[in-house]
């Protein structure tokens, strides 16, 4: 397997401009004789599709939900990132670069980084030309805030719902695609395999969701912007249809898949109530711009909060980290709740939350300056749990959010298999081992309205792909294959429902490869995954039939595949022996418990690659150089 | 909590359908309203019966999916709330609740609870959009926007596009929909050189998929999650009005 990044070559700040240029063109006349398949409608499918569209490309796009407006970015609510420097206050590209990998723990690569910092600023340009209403000052110009781990106020936001309204952006402008007969659009679509023939992805097998037909598409190239794979863990702030099987049988045909293990667990969300919960929800990183975080001094201190003088409170992220207080990184902050309600300290029926307190902000700016900041979560803090955040402090728990992993890409967002380009959360790029508030957003636009379209055309322009069709025997075989998977789990009839499987996998991710791993704990789950796959296979119940819309058999087929991934995640938290970012070893640690890296062994991209169903997985390593920035032990005390 | 359930079960679009009653015991008032449907639908996959089908993803009262008649109110008895934001709280123990898909001719039932909402992208297609093709962008802070411009373009921009207006339209109109994103874009200095032909063609996209005429019930702006005022929709009328007064093209 071929890991070469490309990353060209050059000065850092000249890379992408000099790549620009050396890369080939598609003449304009021909670019809509060549097909391209994009395979979801977030913010990097959607921007992705709807910018192939403008250049001319003949685009397919897919998205498994009635909309494309109704992919899973909708839920972003913080902001997106931007090194507009509009406060003055300090920022610049080199800031949010060397933020980014200082924030990834120095496990991103440098080249991918510092462009996406370049073009974080192009992002913003292009949202607003489209529309997007992002917040303002009295002035007219843009207002920002601090998010997440920065010192310096880069953040773009539209009230809570920054995902939302760019989203919006992107599926207005592919929309107007779709109008203009540039991109075909197929939703309630899924696609269920990936076809590579001579080596190159030239393709995709689908199943229609209301028909239940199975369908080939080819193309000349394909574009994966599927998002992340947070939902093996079966309770995520992901949407529940959000999944991993796109990129999974991808894998199986030959991408390799990038630090699978990487996975952000969420400071601030809404903690579990009952074995109901079927998802958990996120309540915004910004809210730690104004709230602060702690618990009771003392173990089992049941009082109410608010009786709970002030002396007998542990700030416990401001007594640690004095520079960073509350706006420490996601990371270390998740970890620093773990650790005080492992202590006992945790607050709620559970003992599983920390508190989230605004009275001291309300007391300093007054009710309505909050109200006019968080309204919307605070209602919906108060929607789920039934309490009134304005008068008692938020409770809140770390919750598996984003999943740093992904499959390999290059420089051009090409994986290892010819032809497939993967965008967005789905691939592994920019954000090292843990990702900062707000760059995700950042990431998907840049990817899609910025980077993909370049580097596809060069890709296209070099490889002057043969013409097929869906007569071709490799995807005569992929339909077979999809129709085959769908019959057996509607033949099997067997007792366990899907989510209970989902459940139980989520349970032993949860403990065993979650905010703390140990290879004990991973060695166990390593027992217990293809057990439980096992019983899957033999015992699922998937009542209907797969030739009509059948949300139970569209579960199982997800399920399946993050039965199989779960596996990969702990193999990989297994071999890499030193704690960074959101990977914490337990047995990787400095004496006051902080993440320690082990950079002489470990400073690569751990690349899985996939070598049949009864072979362990080959591990492949892209060595990460860093010319710019200096490791260094990350610290925010 | 102890419910009865009458839930429409209709088995493909061609399917005549009709109202199940469920026996519903042990739901906890925490659950949300689709939780609560999870529990039912692993009872009766238990017993090997068909779950029942309902669109659903986010369950953050974002995305637009979920979309349920409740008691014949679209999204329930909660004002400024989705399906999924609903919680069991709600109800009284030992109430019945009637589970209906959305109604409208131009939203034609897939399964059970499941609609087409397709008509919706259509509108948006017409020109529901600014054409600002990737790349051409000036300084985002070169185009200055009043604050309480853009504020006013966000109340309508936070339309999730449910389609709960038309389900609670007793003309099935898509207007505030319609109005909404109209409003979002001309509200802005960017949205100003389209704003006419948009309007025009949007609203002629809205008849075109047969939605009904907008009458001014304003049970729209009762069921709508997101509170979108029906304001919006004066505001479209005079858009329109005026763009027909002018030549467009
Ligand atoms: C609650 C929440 C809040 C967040 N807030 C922020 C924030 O404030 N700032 C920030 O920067 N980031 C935030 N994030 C992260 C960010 O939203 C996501 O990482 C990002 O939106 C992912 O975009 P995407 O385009 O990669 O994928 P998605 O938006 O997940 O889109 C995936 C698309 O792929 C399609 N798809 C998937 N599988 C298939 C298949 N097999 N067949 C067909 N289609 C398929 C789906 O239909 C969908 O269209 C947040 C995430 C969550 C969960
Ligand atoms: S499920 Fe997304 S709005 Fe209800």
């Amino acid at each position: 397997m071929n890991l070469n990044a490309r990353i060209p070559a050059g000065p850092l700040e000249k890379k992408w401009d000099r790549h620009r240029f050396e890369m080939k063109l598609v003449n304009p006349a021909n670019k809509r004789k060549y097909n391209v398949i994009v395979v979801g409608t977030g913010l990097g499918g959607g921007a992705a599709a709807a910018t192939l569209g403008e250049l001319g490309y003949n685009v397919q796009c897919f998205c498994f939900q009635d909309s494309p407006r109704r992919a899973h970015s909708i839920a972003a609510q913080g902001g997106i990132n931007a090194a507009k420097n509009y406060q003055n206050d300090g920022d610049s590209i080199y800031r949010l670069f060397y933020d980014t990998v200082k924030g990834g723990d120095f496990r991103a690569r440098e080249a991918n980084v510092y462009r996406l910092a370049q073009i974080s600023v192009n992002i913003i340009d292009q949202c607003v030309a489209q529309g997007v209403p992002f917040a303002r000052e009295y002035g007219g110009l843009l207002a920002n805030r601090s998010f997440g781990g920065a010192q310096v106020s880069r953040t773009f936001y539209a009230r809570g719902q920054t995902g939302q309204q760019l989203l919006l952006g992107a599926y207005q402008a592919l929309e107007r695609q779709i109008g203009a007969g540039t991109v075909r659009m197929f939703p309630r679509t899924e696609m269920l395999d990936l076809v590579v023939v001579d080596g190159r992805a030239r393709g995709i097998v689908v199943r229609d969701l209301v028909t239940g037909d199975v369908r080939s598409h080819v193309a000349d190239a394909v574009v994966l912007g599927t998002g992340g794979y947070g939902n093996v863990f079966y309770l995520s702030t992901n949407a529940k249809g959000s999944n991993a099987t796109a990129i999974w049988r991808a894998y199986k045909r030959g991408a390799a898949f990038a630090n699978p293990c990487f996975t952000q667990i969420h400071p601030t969300c809404i903690p579990v109530s009952g074995e109901y919960q079927s998802k958990l929800t996120l309540m915004s990183e910004s809210l730690r711009n104004d709230g602060r975080v702690w618990v009771p001094k003392s173990v089992g201190d049941k009082r109410a909060p608010n009786s709970i003088p002030e002396g007998e409170r542990d700030y416990y992220l401001e007594r640690k980290y004095p520079s960073f207080g509350n706006l420490a990184p996601r990371d270390i902050a998740s970890r620093g709740a773990k650790e005080v309600c492992d202590e006992g300290r945790g607050v709620g029926e559970s003992g599983l939350g920390v508190y989230l307190d605004f009275a001291d902000s309300i007391r300093r700016v007054g009710e309505s300056v909050i109200r006019e900041r968080y309204g919307n979560l605070f209602e919906m803090y108060q929607r789920i749990t039934d309490e009134n955040p304005y008068e008692v402090p938020m409770r809140i728990y770390p919750a598996v959010h984003y999943t740093m992993g992904g499959l390999w890409v290059d420089y051009n967002l090409m994986s290892t298999v010819p032809g497939l380009h993967v965008i967005g959360e789905a691939n592994f790029s920019d954000h090292g081992a843990n990702r900062l508030g707000a760059s995700a957003l950042m990431q998907g636009l840049a990817d899609g309205y910025f980077v993909l379209p370049n580097t596809i055309g060069d890709y296209l322009a070099s490889s002057k792909p043969e013409k097929i069709d869906v007569s071709h025997a490799a995807f005569r075989d992929a339909e077979a294959e999809v129709v085959d998977r769908a019959r057996r789990f509607v033949d099997l009839r067997g007792k366990r429902t899907v989510d209970s499987f989902h459940r139980e996998l989520g349970k032993i991710m949860w403990d065993k490869c979650g905010m703390a791993r140990n290879a004990a704990g991973l060695k166990m789950a390593l027992e217990q995954i293809p057990r439980l796959r096992e019983e899957f296979w033999r015992d699922v119940n998937v009542p209907g039939s797969d030739r009509q819309l059948n949300q139970a058999l569209e579960k199982a087929g997800r399920v399946a595949d993050f039965l199989e991934l779960a596996e990969l995640m702990c193999i990989d938290a297994l071999h890499r022996e030193e704690s960074c970012g959101g990977h914490f070893r337990e047995e990787s640690q400095t004496p006051d418990g902080e993440a320690l890296r082990n950079d002489e062994r470990f400073t690569y991209v751990a690349a899985w690659e996939y070598a049949g169903a009864t072979n362990a997985p080959l591990l492949q390593r892209e060595p990460l150089v860093f010319e710019n920035v200096k490791l260094s032990q990350r610290s925010y005390k | 909590m102890h419910l009865r359930l009458r839930v429409w079960r209709q088995a493909s679009a061609t399917a005549t359908g009709k109202l199940v009653e469920y026996d519903a015991p042990n739901i906890s008032p925490d659950m949300s309203f689709l939780e609560m449907l999870d529990v039912v639908n692993e009872r009766l996959m238990e017993k090997g019966d068909d779950p029942i089908a309902f669109d659903h993803d986010c369950r953050e009262g974002i995305c637009g999916s979920c979309s349920l008649m409740i008691n014949g109110a679209a999204h329930g008895p909660m004002k400024a709330t989705a399906t999924c934001q609903l919680h069991m709280r709600s109800f009284r123990d030992g109430e019945t609740i009637d589970v209906e898909p959305w109604r409208a001719k131009a939203f034609p039932v897939i399964r059970d609870l499941v609609v087409d909402r397709s008509a919706l992208d259509r509108i948006i297609q017409a020109g529901g959009f600014i054409s600002a093709a990737t790349g051409g962008a000036q300084d985002a802070n070169a185009i200055l926007v009043p604050k309480t411009a853009a504020d006013a373009a966000m109340d309508a921009a936070a339309c999730i596009g449910c389609g709960a207006c038309v389900a609670a339209c007793p003309n099935a109109s898509a207007s505030l929909f319609t109005a909404s994103k109209i409003s979002h874009l001309g509200h802005l200095p960017q949205g100003q050189p389209e704003r006419r032909r948009r309007v025009l063609s949007m609203v002629n996209q809205m008849e075109l998929e047969e939605f009904g005429g907008c009458t001014l019930y304003g049970e729209c702006q009762e069921a709508c999650p997101k509170e979108i005022s029906i304001d919006t929709i004066s505001r479209m009328n005079g858009d329109f009005i005026r763009a027909g007064l002018t030549d467009w093209r």
